[in-house]
């Protein structure tokens, strides 16, 4: 016990070495850092901390699932009279898309159509004359992931255009996304902006239709009644309109949008791709002199009558925008529609000014629990007193190039753990020291005395500390935010607090001991 | 060379068990107490669980609290609570309780307050918790301290004897309810701090009893025939001074802490201090009682641990007792 293999020492100096060399950056000047390797970087600070927002949301999966069966009752729709077949009750039931044939010779042939319709995911059943359109589990599965992955896609890009920088976006539990926005103390902006779905569709305005017959419900199949965005009536009532359910352009065939002018107005230029711009070449082309709604989210932007075909794949939306609307259009336009809403779950802002008070007040605690303890710790053993703490500043500088190294993030309760880690990590050497006072009470010889409080304290030190441990890992796994951060501290404090009480303290008395051989122990 | 100052006498003979009546009353009757009151006052729930918004803001001259007061409770968002931060008259904490409705009535009432505050005001801290996320949380919070606890005692039945693993998890449940009790009957903020807390308080307080039981398991092996109660009483002083000088450098960390760390980490270290306190507590008068209700076995070589040295097993010098 009282001797050191010489790899031993070795490695106890090196993992101090490896800890100054991670912890080297905290002490530097920001502008310093940047020079450094990319491995050597200072701790970086939570939001609590640094001040910036946390945003949780949630995408509405459901919300795509309904639009999929509502598109799938108008491609039903569309086959069925493209094939003459006359059905009753089409609509979505249940989850379903449910549709009556009342004739029976149409009723082997409808099916047939509908079977064909999505294969590999929907299963058809047949009742009577009625047929169900189901989803599968898988597809449906498929599709609530699909529409997770595109949405944290589409978040990154909105977020991106709005130039804030180091922002972090992740997947959190199935139907989540983590928004970290560093730095910003007033998340409105972003929140404006990711709150909105941004789906924009092209409709032809359905002329045939009363629109006081629809206000009353009655609004002819095929088509759906939609509000303008801006356009008022004189009673101050949102102007309605009356418009095909067929999407003729939908908007993710956009390649570009810019805000711009028009006759001094701010507008939206945008330009479609190939495929789109052949399909608005073709809308328009059969449509002059109707009119075409311009929908964003379910609302009608503005319904221009077509006066000539458009084919050059380029146009501008009208409306009455501001000139930050017309900007904040064309740039959700171009990072493209989320695939179904998002909800804020929940939303933490730190300021800039609380974050600096924060790491004020726990720098101060800290500085001040450690003077405490290190004088508590020469008062209460001396010599040996002093041997523990230096293992105490070896045992925080490791944590602190741990924390640096593993890229942890350190939060104001993290800083709560490192000050309970510095009360508890001399509890090691307090439990050794202790022991060794007693067995030398006991008569033992000095060296005989080191060597069995080690030995005996190890046990339950190791039974002490996993415990403990267990709790770090705990909080970690159940925890969120700042309060992992606490369990990231806690946890590495334990184990490196044990590295230093055991290793590096014992190597100190242990090199004192052959050094001075002394007949009686200061302690 | 310097020696320490010994803070605790070296041969200390204090009867802890023979209190132990006297001591698991009071036990008893804190947990009483706080079951009481939990009972009839509940926890006072930050928003973390509850739900709501919490606003910390900073005005440009001392804030009118009566005026922002009026304001606030105009817009029809219940009651919303305002209260002074800090010394400088000019933090001012507001707190809108969870309003009906899903997560984007929320969202509509933090609108409503910044426009009422208008311009002017810094934010220093914006929270925001719906419904969905504040049950969660809850769920979460308390999986992980009932988690904690049954790790705990399964590590400890492992290490030593169920005997050891049901006093421990007796303990721990003592230190729970006693600081979610003091939470309640102060009616303190309770949040996801606070469950952080417990779970420190948890791992500290198992810590504290492990090293008494570590004593007691060891004392088993050597003296055969000391009767149980007299042998829990010589572990118990012979480890006081460890006990005595961790309780107190913890101590002294949290309480720099819960002084100058600042008003967000305030009841976190609150409970910490409290948590220390307790869980050095019932290391002594939970776990120990227990042990010697349970009735402990006391052959237990062959579990010996490796590391433990035989030499310890064996008869020490000045202890004739332990030759049986």
């Amino acid at each position: 016990m009282l001797y050191f293999a010489k790899w031993k020492i070795g490695l106890i100096l090196s993992v101090i070495l490896a800890g100054l060399v991670f912890a080297f950056p905290n002490v530097l000047p920001s502008s310093a850092t940047d020079d450094l390797p990319e491995w050597l970087t200072p701790v970086n600070l939570g939001l609590d901390l640094q001040g910036g927002s946390h945003l949780l949301l949630e995408v509405e999966t459901d919300a795509v699932i309904e639009e999929q069966l509502t598109n799938l009752v108008e491609t039903v729709r569309a086959r069925f009279r493209e094939a003459r077949i006359r059905y009753r009750d089409l609509g979505v039931e249940g989850g379903s898309v449910t549709v009556r044939v009342p004739e029976a010779e149409d009723r082997d042939e409808g099916e047939s159509i509908l079977r064909d319709l999505e294969p590999e995911a929907t299963t058809v059943d047949r009742e009577e004359g009625r047929f169900i359109v189901s989803y599968t589990e898988e597809a449906l599965t498929e599709r609530r992931i699909n529409a997770v992955t595109q949405s944290i896609e589409i978040v990154r890009r909105r977020v991106d255009e709005t130039g804030t920088r180091e922002a972090s976006i992740q997947r959190q539990g199935e139907e989540r996304i983590i928004v970290e926005l560093p730095g910003i103390d007033d998340p409105e902006r972003v929140k404006e902006l990711i709150g909105r779905t941004a789906k924009l569709t092209f409709h032809m305005v359905d002329h045939d239709a009363d629109i006081q017959e629809a206000m009353r419900g009655r609004v002819p199949p095929g088509s759906m009644l939609l509000d303008a965005q801006d356009e008022t009536t004189t009673q101050g009532q949102p102007i309605p309109y009356v418009v095909q359910r067929r999407v003729n352009v939908s908007g993710d065939r956009l390649t570009d949008a810019q805000p711009s002018f028009q006759n001094g107005q701010p507008v939206v230029s945008f330009r479609f791709d190939a495929a789109g711009a052949r399909q608005f070449g073709n809308v328009t082309t059969d449509n002059v002199g109707r009119q075409l709604a311009i929908v964003l989210d379910n609302k009608v932007i503005s319904a221009p009558r077509i006066n000539e075909p458009i084919i050059g794949g380029s146009g501008v939306i009208t409306g009455q925008f501001s000139v930050q609307e017309a900007q904040d259009l064309a740039l959700l336009l171009r990072a493209g529609a989320l695939p179904a809403p998002l909800t804020v779950l929940e939303e933490r802002t730190v300021g800039p000014g609380l974050g600096a008070d924060s790491i004020e007040a726990g720098a101060l605690a800290s500085l001040l629990g450690l003077v405490l303890v290190v004088v508590f710790m020469v008062i209460a053993y001396g010599l040996f007193g002093v041997f523990a703490n230096i293992a105490l500043l070896a045992n925080l500088t490791i944590l602190l190039g741990a924390l640096s190294g593993l890229g942890a993030t350190l939060t104001l309760p993290g800083i709560a753990g490192i000050v309970l880690t510095v009360g508890m990590a001399v509890d090691a050497n307090v439990l050794i020291y202790e022991r060794i006072r007693e067995e030398i009470r006991n008569g033992r010889t000095v060296q005989n005395a080191i060597e069995t409080g080690y030995r005996s304290a190890m046990v339950t030190i190791l039974d002490s500390n996993v415990t403990t441990l267990v709790a770090a890992v705990l909080l970690f796994a159940f925890g969120s935010g700042p309060v992992k951060g606490f369990a990231v501290t806690l946890g590495i404090g334990i184990v490196t607090s044990m590295f230093t009480a055991i290793m590096v303290n014992r190597l100190m008395v242990v090199t004192y001991i052959r050094r001075t051989r002394p007949k009686t122990l200061p302690i | 060379m310097f020696r320490g100052i010994r803070f605790v006498p070296t041969d200390t003979k204090i009867d802890f068990i023979g209190k132990r009546v006297i001591a698991m009353a009071l036990s008893g009757l804190l947990i009483l107490v706080s079951l009481g009151s939990l009972a009839v006052q509940g926890l006072n729930f930050g928003i973390d669980f509850a739900g709501g918004i919490l606003v910390e803001v900073r005005t440009e001259q001392q804030a009118d609290l009566a005026g922002m007061r009026g304001t606030l409770n105009n817009l029809g968002l219940g009651e919303v609570s305002i209260t002074r931060l800090g010394d400088s008259g000019r933090d001012v904490m507001i707190r809108v309780p969870k309003q009906p409705g899903e997560e984007e009535a929320q969202m509509a009432a933090l609108n409503a307050v910044k426009d009422a505050l208008g311009e002017g005001v810094e934010y220093r801290r914006t929270e925001l918790v719906g419904p969905k996320v504040g049950d969660e949380l809850m769920t979460d919070g308390a999986m992980a301290v009932g988690i904690a606890l049954l790790v705990i005692a399964a590590y400890i039945w492992f290490r030593f004897e169920w005997q050891f693993a049901m006093g421990a998890l007796v303990a721990l449940m003592h230190d729970i309810i006693a600081t979610i009790g003091i939470f309640s009957i102060l009616q303190l903020d309770f949040d996801l701090t606070t469950v952080a807390a417990l779970l420190t308080i948890a791992g500290y307080s198992i810590n504290d009893t492990v090293v008494n039981y570590d004593r007691v398991r060891e004392n088993l092996r050597k003296y055969k025939l000391l009767p149980l109660p007299d042998l829990i009483n010589k572990s118990l002083n012979q480890v006081l001074s460890r006990t005595i000088l961790t309780s107190g450098t913890t101590l002294l960390a949290v309480l720099a802490i819960l002084i100058f760390g600042g008003p967000v980490l305030r009841g976190f270290a609150f409970a910490l201090t409290w948590g220390i306190v307790i869980g050095t507590w019932s290391s002594i008068y939970v776990g120990m009682p227990i042990l010697l209700y349970t009735g402990v076995r006391r052959d237990t070589e062959e579990e010996d641990i490796p590391g433990v040295n035989a030499e310890q097993a064996q008869p020490g010098g000045e202890q004739p007792e332990s030759k049986g």
